[in-house]
């Protein structure tokens, strides 16, 4: 074929595209953007709403209240996620008769899952200590780093998007007044960016 | 396919799609039909050719078996196919290394003559 250094380069491209996951949907991104949007709409609206002008008249929940509702509220937004993440990824994978276990999805779920489940540790220890303006901070810096570490076994916007996810990170521990906003922005905003901009570019 | 022993080429690996293919296999356990198809961009008649001549060459093992209702093929690297990929590899290195010192040779004598007065 063709110089041997061609050929060298078209072996190494080869050997990394196979060992990527390609099923991951995009619409599954936009979907998590969605629902994160909606709870942190909930989240808004159970912090601040009694504080502002127009709801002073709205008591505001108790201390125990809140949390409990926080917590049920972010479970439910990460169940719901990551049931649609895998439903439609199934689907894609189906529509083209690839096999969905493949060597490649397994080390992509391996690499996204560690930092996310110790950053999930990491903020229950952040409640147990009382620090709740951290949490949207460590939730972005975890989540991302899952993302960028995950993101040679996949599509490569997801790289983008970790990268994107750790500077509001960074931003919400520095400044935490705005840590609800940095979330909503990471979490919903540019989940649904990234997710439209996949879904348009492999899923067409 | 045979290796021509003076050169260390194996004939196997002359066209692209089948040396993309065993590049593959080297990093994946299995693949199945349609992955390769889609991966590599090509027709299911070219893909199942080559595909064919791999495994005639014993470089490749085929399975059959059904994903749901549709039919799910997958190949993987046999012993042999696997020492062969790796001796191409080394042909290659070796290629580019004497490239390389061949160049550089060239590059040294003009360097000779242009220090004579």
């Amino acid at each position: 074929m063709k110089t041997p250094e061609e050929e060298l380069a078209e072996i190494k491209s080869m050997m990394e595209k196979s060992t990527r996951f390609l099923s991951l949907s995009g619409l599954a991104g936009v979907l998590a953007g969605l629902y994160a949007l909606v709870a942190s709409g909930l989240a808004w609206f159970w912090i601040y709403f009694p504080g502002s002008s127009w709801g002073s008249d709205v008591a505001p929940l108790s201390f125990k209240e809140l949390l409990n509702r926080m917590l049920l509220l972010g479970l439910g937004t990460l169940v719901a996620a990551v049931s649609s993440a895998y439903l439609l990824s199934r689907r894609k994978s189906a529509s083209q008769t690839q096999v969905f276990w493949s060597p490649a999805s397994k080390r992509f779920l391996l690499a996204l899952f560690l930092p996310v489940a110790l950053g999930g540790l990491f903020c229950f220890a952040l409640i147990h200590e009382r620090a709740f303006e951290l949490i949207p901070a460590a939730m972005l810096i975890f989540y991302g780093l899952g993302l960028v570490q995950a993101s040679s076994y996949t599509l490569g916007e997801i790289k983008n998007l970790g990268f994107t996810l750790l500077f509001m990170g960074i931003l919400a521990a520095f400044f935490p007044s705005i840590g609800l906003l940095c979330w909503t922005l990471g979490f919903g905003v540019f989940h649904l960016i990234y997710g439209a901009l996949m879904y348009y570019r492999h899923e067409r | 396919m045979s290796v021509d022993s003076k050169l260390g080429y194996d004939k196997a690996f002359d066209h692209v799609l089948r040396l993309r293919i065993m590049s593959i296999l080297m990093v994946n356990p299995t693949y199945d039909f349609t992955s390769l198809k889609s991966l590599l961009q090509v027709t299911d008649g070219n893909l199942a050719s080559h595909l064919r001549q791999l495994e005639l060459a014993t470089y490749l093992r085929v399975e059959k078996s059904f994903s749901g209702r549709k039919p799910l093929t997958t190949y993987s690297l046999t012993e042999q196919g696997r020492k062969a990929f790796q001796s191409h590899l080394e042909f290659l290195e070796n290629l580019i290394l004497q490239n390389k010192s061949f160049k550089s040779s060239i590059t040294n004598k003009k360097a000779e003559n242009t220090e004579l007065p």
